[in-house]
């Protein structure tokens, strides 16, 4: 069946995006005189950027994965994750932007390895620290590994979505196993860039501070981002009286990989705390000072709900089948998470100048509108069932 | 009270399924299908519930959240204060990002050892109990329904077995039991 925007999702993006227009403008009319400003609003670039790009390559991941381990439940659901997935040339143009702005503004006080004074032993400005991780955090490296990882991720994204349609016209088993290759491959590369990729573009905000285990929480909660909006995804059209092999099964088996990859993100999170706590050494308790001193309510906040509404809420069998509960919880996490990028990287740029106003929310809005509308039209480009997929009859009797 | 029972023997889960569902709609109350693996979809065929296993497993789990705490608030708090990495323990609140792996672990270990020994004295598949299963072929690669003649007093043994000769059994027995 072929997926037709209604006129209700038109204005309702629409509408969406306006209000977000409009409050942005507030927000920076507000804000044009602060001392800040440059910063302030780049940053509330980079939040949305990558937070919006995260739930695309998220997407990305899991539909690899599901190539990769030949999973046959998916098949009814499979052109839902590829809508989402297909924000990922738009994100990644997003996030370009962005990065390079930055980059051609020394660093915009967001990232200060990128400003020439602080490597320079003339200036006072020199940092020592800074100046030892010059051989990896440069411009030019960092660029250069930034286009690797933009390109690697659009290329392999086009390949499966070609093969996708592909496999639509001219069935077959052949391109199965060329995507089972090819997402096998995928994960390798994921698996290293998806961590260097964190550590480049989030961890080296807070320059002086690292962590082996920065890139699988970032990567947890982009993951978990990304199937709450597969979810929501498959839930609306649904009720939209689309996806008619999608039972409650399939429901009851997305809402299960949110609820996993909920304790995922908790546990990284509490690692990543809990050992830093226990060996209390000044380099790495900064971190949380920072986040502690300015954003304790929302920082501690954001951990519980991302955290206990999923485990407390979903853990039945009934309520992951249970369509209000599901879209209920899924927005909540949406935003805990959205919270999530916000203090990783506003704590590190802004700190105490940071603050949810017109600007945050209004720039929050604009994206999201445009995110749905692109997503939306993603679906309406193929057909809302795969048509030859090797596993198409398993998905259509689903039962657990 | 002694009670009579048939077992047919079927060597394919998918024909088994089949004539449940036949004997099913005709009002026959299958008592218990006897298979090497389980068969997907055959619960809801013979009205068999779902498990209240899932729920066993929440307060079992409950149980080791609750002992795990209790238990290190006394030992390292209350009976014996230990500092460790400078953090001396004289307040469990303040220490409690020390106790919660304990804590999870033990959870974990209470529900998992909880659910595997509930579920075999559910079945009397405890180690060392007599097997219930009416014939070993049964654990290779043949499948058996039990039917029971008390459960099935509107139908006549001659009936049941017609109608489970139609459904492309390789074998049938019968049993007194008491």
């Amino acid at each position: 069946m072929e997926f037709t925007l209604s006129k209700k999702a038109k204005n309702f993006t629409l509408a969406l995006m306006g209000s977000g227009l409009l409050l942005t403008v507030i927000g920076l009319v507000m804000s044009m005189g602060d001392h800040h400003f440059k910063t302030k609003l780049l940053t509330n670039g980079l939040i949305n950027s990558f937070f919006f790009f995260g739930i695309a390559l998220g997407a990305l991941f899991f539909l690899a994965l599901q190539y990769a381990t030949e999973t046959g439940w998916y098949a009814s659901v499979k052109r839902v994750i590829e809508a989402v997935a297909g924000f990922l040339p738009y994100g990644t143009g997003l996030l370009a932007i962005v990065l390079l702005v930055i980059t051609l503004m020394d660093g915009a006080h967001i990232y200060q390895w990128m400003d020439p004074s602080t490597t320079d032993p003339s200036s006072h400005h020199f940092d020592k620290i800074i100046e030892g991780k010059s051989a990896y955090l440069n411009k030019v490296f960092f660029w250069i590994r930034t286009i690797i990882y933009l390109a690697a991720y659009l290329v392999f994204w086009r390949g499966f979505r070609n093969r996708s349609l592909e496999e639509d016209r001219i069935g077959g088993t052949e391109i199965h196993f060329k995507n089972y290759k090819k997402a096998a491959l995928f994960l390798v590369v994921f698996a290293v860039f998806s961590s260097t990729s964190a550590w480049d573009w989030l961890m080296s905000i807070d320059v002086h501070w690292f962590s082996t285990l920065y890139g699988w929480y970032v990567f947890s909660g982009i993951w978990v981002s990304a199937m709450v909006v597969i979810v929501l995804l498959t839930l609306y059209l649904k009720k939209m009286g689309y996806l008619p092999n999608v039972n409650d099964s399939h429901i009851h088996d997305l809402g299960k990989w949110a609820f996993a990859i909920s304790f995922l993100w908790s546990y990284l999170w509490f690692s990543q705390f809990m050992l830093i706590w226990y060996s209390n050494i000044g380099e790495e308790v900064v971190y949380y000072m920072m986040r502690i001193e300015n954003f304790k309510a929302l920082y501690f906040g954001m951990f519980l709900v991302n955290f206990a509404f999923p485990m407390l809420i979903l853990m039945s069998r009934d309520a992951k089948r249970n369509v209000g509960i599901l879209t209920f919880v899924g927005v909540v996490i949406l935003a805990g998470h959205w919270v999530d990028v916000y203090i990783m990287i506003s704590a590190g740029s802004l700190g105490a100048n940071a603050h949810i106003g017109a600007l945050e929310i209004g720039l929050v809005l604009l994206i999201t509108g445009a995110f749905i509308r692109i997503i939306l039209m993603n679906l309406t480009k193929a057909p809302l069932t795969p048509v030859h997929h090797p596993f198409l009859d398993e998905s259509v009797h689903h039962e657990i | 009270m002694s009670d009579k029972v048939i077992y047919a023997m079927y060597d394919d889960d998918e024909v088994l399924k089949d004539g449940a569902k036949k004997l099913v709609s005709k009002g026959v109350k299958i008592a218990e299908v006897f298979s090497p693996f389980p068969i997907h979809g055959i619960d809801p065929i013979i009205g068999i519930k779902n498990t209240r296993l899932g729920i066993m497993a929440f307060i079992y789990g409950l149980t080791g959240l609750l002992l795990a705490t209790v238990g290190m608030r006394f030992f390292m708090v209350t009976d014996w204060p230990m500092n460790i990495g400078g953090k001396p323990n004289f307040s469990y609140l303040d220490n409690i990002l020390a106790f919660i792996p304990i804590t999870f672990e033990f959870t974990v270990l209470c529900a998992a050892h909880g659910m595997a020994i509930t579920y075999m004295l559910r079945n009397k598949t405890l180690p060392g109990m007599p097997a219930q299963n009416p014939d070993p072929r049964t654990t290779d690669d043949k499948f058996v329904m039990e039917i029971r003649l008390s459960e099935n007093a509107n139908f006549s043994e001659s009936d049941l077995q017609t109608w489970l000769k139609e459904t492309g059994i390789i074998e049938l027995d019968q049993k007194e039991i008491n």
